[in-house]
């Protein structure tokens, strides 16, 4: 199976929560927008049993370009990072094959 | 903001679901997400991110109260990468002072 999609959870949605397929694709679309939204306002977003979105602000820091190595700054920045929850993990780890 | 946060203020914004409803499409999109890891599927959001797998090998780790080792079995963590617009978001609250 390939990698799931916003149309495929609308998909599931419709199929399994019985929303209308226009409903469903409006579900999708406002979970992920106002997961966007509230870390937009620095504000970290908790899905028990899922992971933590958590946000972290990074100073500016000395970088090069690879290509040519003349320095330029890395501006300061805030930057999204995701912690996986415990029963997400434990799910995960059982699965033996490597990754795709 | 909370899993019943996010679940209220989406039911706010569509009036002609309930907060039943709203509270299984969120359950049911978690766990689908979820799923897709458990089998070694990536999830691929635009807009949002993508979510992987990444490879751990075994090692040997140790009990840090005894101090004996302990072979610790390989492994795959969720990893997630965000998306270019929601790492501009982020960054731009940022610059909006929040």
């Amino acid at each position: 199976m390939g990698a799931l999609t916003k149309a495929e959870l609308a998909e599931r949605l419709y199929e399994e929560v019985g929303l209308n397929k226009r409903e469903a694709k409006e579900m999708v679309e406002a979970f992920f927008n106002e997961i966007r939204e509230a870390l937009g306002h620095n504000e970290q977003v908790k899905l028990s049993g899922f992971g933590n979105f958590d946000l972290r602000d990074k100073k500016q820091r000395p970088g090069r370009n690879p290509k040519t190595g003349e320095e330029i700054p890395i501006s300061a920045r805030r930057v999204v990072t995701f912690r996986p929850g415990q029963k997400l993990k434990a799910k995960v780890e059982a699965y033996a094959g490597t990754q795709s | 903001m909370t899993k019943s946060e996010l679940i209220e203020i989406i039911a706010s914004k569509q009036p002609q679901l309930s907060v039943k409803d709203v509270e299984l499409a969120v359950k049911t999109i978690l766990d689908q997400m979820s799923n897709a890891l458990a089998q070694g599927n990536r999830i691929e959001i635009r807009g949002f991110g993508s979510f992987s797998l990444h490879f751990r090998s075994p090692r040997v780790g140790r009990n840090p109260k005894t101090g004996d080792s302990v072979q610790l079995e390989a492994k795959n963590v969720p990893h997630f990468k965000p998306g270019k617009e929601l790492r501009d978001q982020v960054n731009s609250g940022l610059k909006k002072g929040y």
